[in-house]
């Protein structure tokens, strides 16, 4: 694998979950408990589709085939998307999307933070211009953990449930790849294993504080996104996403 | 003061032209109307998410779908300044819900047709928000006060609305036969209800003489239609497309866009929930409602724990 394969890799990782994660957010708007969080949960789409265009704009440059981000976006497959299973489960009810927000917002928080110093140009400016973002999305999430997780008995049991749902898909975050082997050994991303354990420091921290548990899920963690190897809700999500562009490929919009 | 020297009095405030704050003295009845038209007003941005919402995970690029998530964005924005507007006149937004999941209160009656294909969203930006422009840049000169002052600054988000919504259009009349063809097929569908949407000649409307004398609203519905006709209609032609009225004349003499007649059977019918999509419409909003009542209460809660615990702290 050469190192802008690499390069390519990581990069549609990153795009990909920033797109998969607006596309499931989008699913919310105009449904959720009050206006103030539509606003809120419309603003960490917007972000996270932004996110998406750079990093998919910048994967098609590394490539060098002469892919846009659309291209990317709306003409490949299931198995060639690379964003974390974690991002395309079901929204639920707001516990469920806020956990898988919350669970996310940590990592992508301390994934940037260690961007910050990438040997490579733009992962360097993207990770300054998304800290900002992120940190915002970080504070609203954790604030809803707490908020709910230590609000009544009904809102503590619905997000516990949600942590016991989407805990398993947060051992795939870490995951390391030949891709990333690569990246990291030439400083273009923070090490994976590192960043684990500032993510296990905040999230106990902010899970103890909502007054929840940490699931013992038996050491079984869901893996697979790295090879292409979805949940079944991924299909549909495309599926949705990808029909019109695909319908009609001579058109533009 | 008797009542009525004082109604005298606000009258004269309005005939000068001035604003009316909202603690200023004012008719139970100018309260009431402009309750009713506000809330109205903030339940159509509210509702009218709900068919442009309906095409965020299909937009078919990646910039159309940031445009129009943030164009969604913006009427939610509307709503919450239009709700705090009605609040300053003594009502809180808790109360406006309720009557308009109750069915109790009406929002604009063009948000009960369907976005059926993508071209839907470039009518809803060209024509609705359009129609909308114009009859909120004549309600930003109204004579009260936090209203206009909404309107002001909910006019300026508009024309950002409407010029993307006339994009895609336009991008769809000038793309592929079968885009050009759903962008027409679009016009077609959206042309009667957009008419509608500004409302029944004032001689038909029981309440515009009431509004009007107050100067809630400055000018009549036909009139505001009119502008609205006089400037869309050219941009229908620069599209290509062709607007669905036989009856469409241009009147050299008043130099003026001539239409022929609106369905008001039709509007009225929607009106009294028969539309195409009254129902799915409001279960949105009652099941939004009704499904996030755990999630009020929970914050509700907390924000109680907390309190206790800093007066604890405090003791
Ligand atoms: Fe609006
Ligand atoms: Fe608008």
């Amino acid at each position: 694998m050469t190192k802008d394969e690499a390069l390519f890799e990581f990069l549609l990782r990153t795009g990909d979950n920033g797109l998969v994660l607006a596309q499931r957010l989008g699913e919310w708007c105009g449904h959720a408990h009050q206006l103030e969080s539509d606003i809120a949960l419309t603003n960490v789409a917007l972000d996270n589709i932004g996110q998406a265009r750079m990093a998919l704009t910048e994967a098609g440059k590394v490539e060098g085939k002469g892919r846009s981000e659309d291209d990317l976006a709306f003409h490949r497959t299931e198995m060639e998307f690379r964003n974390n299973l974690l991002l395309e489960q079901e929204n639920g009810d707001f516990a469920q999307t806020i956990t898988r927000q919350f669970l996310f917002d940590v990592f992508q928080f301390e994934l940037l933070s260690g961007l910050k110093s990438s040997s490579n140009e733009f992962l360097q400016s993207f990770a300054i211009k998304s800290l900002k973002e992120v940190t915002y999305h970080r504070s609203l999430s954790s604030d809803w953990m707490v908020r709910l997780g230590d609000g009544t008995e009904l809102s503590h049991d619905k997000m516990q449930n949600a942590l016991n749902l989407l805990w398993q898909y947060t051992g795939e975050l870490f995951e390391k790849t030949e891709a990333d082997d690569i990246l990291i050994a030439d400083g273009v991303i923070p090490d994976l294993e590192k960043l684990k354990e500032s993510w296990d420091d905040i999230v106990g921290q902010v899970i103890k504080e909502a007054t929840l548990e940490i699931p013992d899920t038996k050491g079984f963690m869901a893996t697979g996104s790295r090879r292409g190897e979805h949940t079944e809700f991924l299909g549909y999500i495309l599926a949705e996403m990808q029909y019109l562009p695909r319908t009609m490929p001579e058109a533009k919009w | 003061m008797e009542l009525a020297e004082r109604e005298k009095e606000f009258q004269e405030k309005i005939d000068k032209g001035q604003k009316i704050e909202a603690k200023e003295w004012m008719p139970e009845n100018y309260r009431k109307q402009l309750i009713r038209m506000i809330s109205q007003h903030a339940h159509s941005e509210i509702v009218g998410m709900l068919p442009e919402g309906n095409w965020i995970t299909r937009a078919p690029s990646l910039r159309r779908k940031a445009v129009l998530l943030a164009k969604v964005q913006d009427e939610a924005g509307h709503g919450l300044y239009l709700y705090s507007a009605a609040e300053t006149l003594g009502i809180d937004r808790e109360k406006m819900i309720e009557q308009l999941i109750t069915g109790k209160a009406k929002y604009s009656s063009i948000f009960n047709y369907p976005t059926l294909t993508w071209a839907d969203i470039g009518a809803i930006g060209w024509l609705v928000d359009g129609a909308a422009i114009v009859n909120q840049t004549m309600l930003a000169r109204g004579s009260y006060g936090p209203y206009s002052r909404a309107m002001v600054r909910i006019c300026k988000e508009e024309s950002f609305h409407n010029r993307q919504g006339y994009e895609i259009i336009y991008e769809l009349a000038n793309g592929t036969p079968e885009q050009k063809k759903m962008a027409q097929d679009s016009l077609n569908r959206w042309w009667g209800p957009s008419m509608q949407m500004l409302g029944p000649s004032d001689a038909d409307s029981k309440n515009s003489a009431e509004t009007m004398k107050w100067k809630i609203k400055v000018e009549s519905n036909d009139t505001v239609r009119q502008r609205f006709i006089d400037r869309t209609v050219p941009q229908a032609i620069a599209a290509g497309l062709t607007i669905p009225d036989p009856d469409l004349k241009f009147n050299e003499e008043t130099q003026h866009w001539e239409i022929g007649d609106i369905d008001w059977e039709e509007f009225y019918q929607v009106i009294k929930g028969y539309g195409p999509c009254n129902h799915k419409r409001m279960k949105a909003r009652q099941d939004a409602e009704a499904e996030g009542a755990w999630v009020r209460e929970a914050a509700a809660a907390h924000a109680e724990k907390k309190r206790n615990k800093k007066a604890h702290q405090a003791a």
